[in-house]
């Protein structure tokens, strides 16, 4: 008997229940075939959605980084369709308008349930309508993770877009033609599902890297003509204004900023993607360059003013959860200070560490904001589910200083209201409302109020705004909706902060 | 000090949005156009936009223009009926050639006044020279009523009719002085020309620079985004405002010791100089300060 | 005032709103709007109080309001029934 055939006694008491070695290959066949190196790649979605085992009523999962040009979840929910699942939950990091078919997938039964961190268009307008038996779940990107986390939402098979990746799963948001650059969002997915698949525009060579999602997290591999445009992922987010009235509402938020009291050398800064938002970067250059102070890092969805910023070394490092365009994608490809962060860095409450705890200054939109600087993103003042909670609440309620920027009227619409329709962002973690007539600081932020004002800035109560407003659009009537709930609003810890009602038609 | 005049926004009296909205932009004045921003067959409905958006309170705060027609034209004026009952303070008559254009606008004025039953002679007026032979009337056009208000030259025609075109600033100079001094002498305000191009924020301060010197009250603005530009440069530099302080101290330490003559560092400071050093203070307040 | 033609007035932009009025032998007065759940009453008060002013009994009046405000309402209304009345004289004191 030589070494390689010798066998273990079985009798021995402490080798009870552990399996006998037989063969180098006997778990791992594919070592002895030809499929060693592609033994991941499939033919067809079709075969990876039987081999990923999915059953009805389980949980799909998917990345919103392509925003409104995502062509991932409706590729893959039509072929689900056509397989005849029903009962699914569908539980993407957030919904878009392109994202319209999934209404018949719903009326017939293939999702049942979503969970989501906003909708847009014509899907948000059918569900705000009562199209769902069960309501929506609406959670912020940090809450998501710990909805996950807390074992709420279990994530069956993943499907995640991805431009390229190798054959062994390696992928990255930062090459190929749908190069939509971090993976924010998708590394999540990556992390906690129990079965991932890739659907990828390209196979490229092995290593590929860096890895955003890693071999170690990938089941299966299925190439697609298309996952995503990302020349889509800004309509309608992040986009450089000359609109003088947003260009106004920036210009007034840096120098809320600058007199803020948060300020100096290293300080750390967020800024959303809407138009005064992304604006309010380039008029803060000025004012870092006159003295002279730079910025420690700047978080969260990264467009190209910021990355602007960090070229001219106005900026030290950049956490990407979400690039806003082809600008801040090519960055995070080429700096090595330009750092792709998953949303449960970002932003989850119950991660061991998130990102958002140590930032001092965030810029935030609002649809609408009332006397008690509550935030609603959410709902349209019609009532009509519009927007997404996104990183909203949690960055909030982790920044320094939370700033809300907006014009205080929208068409005829105000935006502070006496309350807001839906509660997303708790106002105790609203430090400043900039609007175009004025700016309000929270009484809870009296220290920042007496700077504001020492600094001359148009610094008015938040009631004061609110009165203004109506006296230009009149007073609203009240919405008026019906009993019946079709959105949960979860608060990023989970818990229900308010709930969306179906709107009397 | 008289009110600070150093913005005067252009809004299309036909753009309902605009009309909705432009008052966050806190312009010094802000001017309704009924002339060249509305098409011919929307006069009608801009004059009545006009005169609703004069009335809203939103804009009760800042100085109303209205730029009528002129009035050999068959909109002047009904323009001008819109205008002066709905509360504009000054009526912006284009196209002034003389002063019997003023005169003729100065009687309807009176004559809508008396019958909407507003006080008489509340509503001023703005002659726009945008001719040569505006330019060469300038004085007499300046001085033609109690109602003159200010005057302001109009580029565009201007150079048309001068048979030039709009250049590094030489081809208005004769005019700019000439209207200017006119102003000055009728003790009105005077506003400079629009600035075309509004992606040009270099071209923009550098006219703005040669007309504050020159000594114009303000300028005319086609877009929002120039007041910042224009009042930033309008205000006094940190250097200007020190001289200024140490001046005003000057005179008031020399008022305390009954002192007839202010000096400062050994020279002796004119009574224009310190009206001047008081002129930048106040423009110094926080109100108008540099952002 | 009699609406004795077809007239038009406004644009589809926002903050502004498209009148059309029409001869008819009894008022109709036709509303849609962005804003119509938050100011359709308020509209409807503003339109039909403006068509009072001007002594307009009958006639179809059909308002697409993209959220104009109060003031543009009154002003579109007034143009588009000066248009549809053939009337180039407006009568002040009424307004």
């Amino acid at each position: 008997m030589n070494d390689n055939q010798r066998t273990v006694a079985l009798e021995d008491p402490c080798l009870e229940g552990i399996e006998r070695f037989r063969d180098y290959a006997t778990h791992t066949p594919y070592l002895k075939g030809p499929e060693k190196l592609t033994r991941k790649l499939v033919g067809s979605l079709e075969e990876a959605v039987r081999r990923s085992g999915l059953r009805d009523g389980q949980t799909i999962s998917f990345h919103h980084a392509f925003r409104e040009g995502d062509k991932t979840i409706n590729f893959v929910v039509d072929a689900l369709a056509r397989m005849g699942f029903k009962n699914l939950t569908l539980a993407s990091s957030s919904l878009a308008a392109c994202h319209a078919p999934l209404i018949d997938h719903i009326k017939a039964g293939v999702i049942s349930r979503i969970y989501t961190s906003g909708m847009r268009g014509q899907l948000a307008k059918a569900i705000s309508n009562g199209l769902m038996e069960h309501p929506i779940n609406v959670h912020s990107h940090g809450g998501r993770v710990h909805l996950i986390d807390s074992g709420e939402l279990t994530l069956d098979v993943a499907f995640l877009g991805v431009p390229a990746c190798d054959a062994f799963g390696n992928a990255n948001g930062q090459r190929g033609k749908a190069r939509c650059g971090s993976l924010g969002y998708a590394m999540v997915d990556a992390q906690f599902a129990r079965t991932v698949i890739l659907l990828t525009e390209e196979i490229v060579p092995f290593p590929n890297n860096p890895a955003s999602i890693s071999q170690d997290q990938v089941d299966w591999i299925v190439q697609v003509e298309e996952v995503g445009d990302p020349s889509k992922i800004s309509v309608g987010a992040a986009r450089v204004t000359k609109n003088p009235r947003e260009l106004l509402i920036a210009r007034l938020a840096a120098q809320v900023i600058e007199h803020s009291g948060y300020f100096k050398q290293g300080f750390s800064i967020q800024t959303g993607s809407g138009g005064s938002s992304t604006a309010t970067t380039r008029f803060l250059e000025k004012r870092m360059r006159q003295k002279e102070i730079k910025a420690a890092f700047a978080l969260g969805g990264i467009t190209g003013d910021i990355v602007d910023l960090f070229n001219k070394g106005l900026i030290e490092r950049v956490a990407d959860t979400q690039s806003f365009d082809a600008v801040a994608a090519e960055s995070l490809a080429a700096n090595p200070n330009h750092i792709e962060i998953s949303t449960n860095e970002y932003a989850n409450p119950s991660s061991k560490a998130a990102f958002c705890d140590q930032l001092d200054v965030v810029i935030l939109s609002a649809l609408e904001v009332d006397l008690n600087f509550n935030v609603n993103v959410l709902t349209g003042s019609d009532g009509v589910m519009m927007g997404a909670s996104g990183g909203h609440s949690d960055v909030a309620a982790a920044a320094n200083l939370s700033i809300v920027v907006g014009p205080l009227i929208r068409g005829r619409i105000p935006t502070v209201v006496k309350r807001v329709t839906t509660l997303v962002t708790p106002g105790a973690c609203v430090g400043v409302l900039v609007t175009d007539h004025g700016i309000a600081v929270n009484p809870n932020r009296p220290d920042v109020e007496e700077r504001l004002r020492a600094a001359n800035l148009p610094v008015m109560t938040i009631q004061e705004l609110y009165e203004r407003a109506v006296s230009i659009t009149g007073e609203p009537q009240p919405i008026e909706f019906l009993d019946r709930i079709v959105g949960i609003v979860r608060y990023r810890d989970g818990s229900v902060i308010d709930v969306v009602r179906q709107v009397k038609p | 000090m008289g009110r600070l005049r150093r913005s005067m926004l252009f809004i299309p009296g036909s753009n309902a949005a605009m009309l909705s909205t432009a008052f966050v932009y806190r312009p010094d004045s802000i001017l309704f156009d009924l002339e060249d921003a509305v098409a011919l067959r929307e006069k009608d409905s801009a004059r009545l936009l006009v005169y609703h958006a004069l009335r809203l309170p939103a804009y009760q705060s800042i100085e109303k223009v209205v730029r009528i027609n002129p009035l050999d034209t068959p909109f002047g004026n009904k323009d001008l009926e819109a205008a002066v009952r709905g509360g504009a303070d000054i009526i912006r008559l284009p196209k002034t050639d003389c002063a019997a254009d003023v005169q003729r606008l100065e009687v309807e004025v009176e004559r809508i006044e008396q019958a909407c039953g507003r006080e008489a002679g509340s509503t001023r007026l703005m002659a726009a020279i945008e001719s040569a032979s505006g330019v060469v009337n300038a004085l007499a056009i300046a001085t033609s009523s109690p109602r003159m208000d200010s005057i302001a030259l109009a580029g565009f025609d201007y150079v048309v009719d001068m048979q030039t075109q709009r250049g590094d600033g030489i081809e208005l100079f004769y005019a700019r002085c000439s209207v200017l001094h006119a102003a000055r002498f009728a003790k009105i305000d005077a506003f400079d020309v629009v600035f075309p191009d509004v992606n040009d924020d270099e071209g923009f301060l550098k006219e703005v620079a040669l007309i504050k010197r020159l000594g114009f009250n303000g300028k005319s603005l086609i877009n929002p985004r120039q007041i910042e530009l224009l009042h930033n440069a309008f205000a006094p530099t940190e250097e200007e405002v020190r001289r200024a302080e140490r001046i005003v101290e000057a005179a008031e330490k020399a008022e305390r010791e009954g002192l007839g003559v202010v000096s400062l560092n050994g020279r002796m400071v004119d009574a224009p100089v310190v009206l001047n050093a008081q002129r930048i203070l106040e423009l110094a307040k926080p109100a108008y300060a540099r952002s | 005032m009699e609406i004795t033609k077809e007239a038009i007035c406004g644009t589809l932009e926002s903050n502004d709103l498209l009148v059309k009025v029409a001869p008819r032998n009894e008022l109709e007065v036709v509303i849609s709007s962005e804003v119509m759940r938050q100011f359709g009453v308020r509209i409807r008060e503003v339109v039909e109080e403006t068509l009072l002013q001007m002594g307009v009994t009958r006639g179809q009046v059909v308002i697409e309001d993209k959220g104009a405000l109060d003031c543009a309402i009154r002003a579109r209304v007034q143009a588009a029934v000066l248009r549809g009345c053939e009337c180039d004289e407006l009568n002040w004191g009424v307004l």
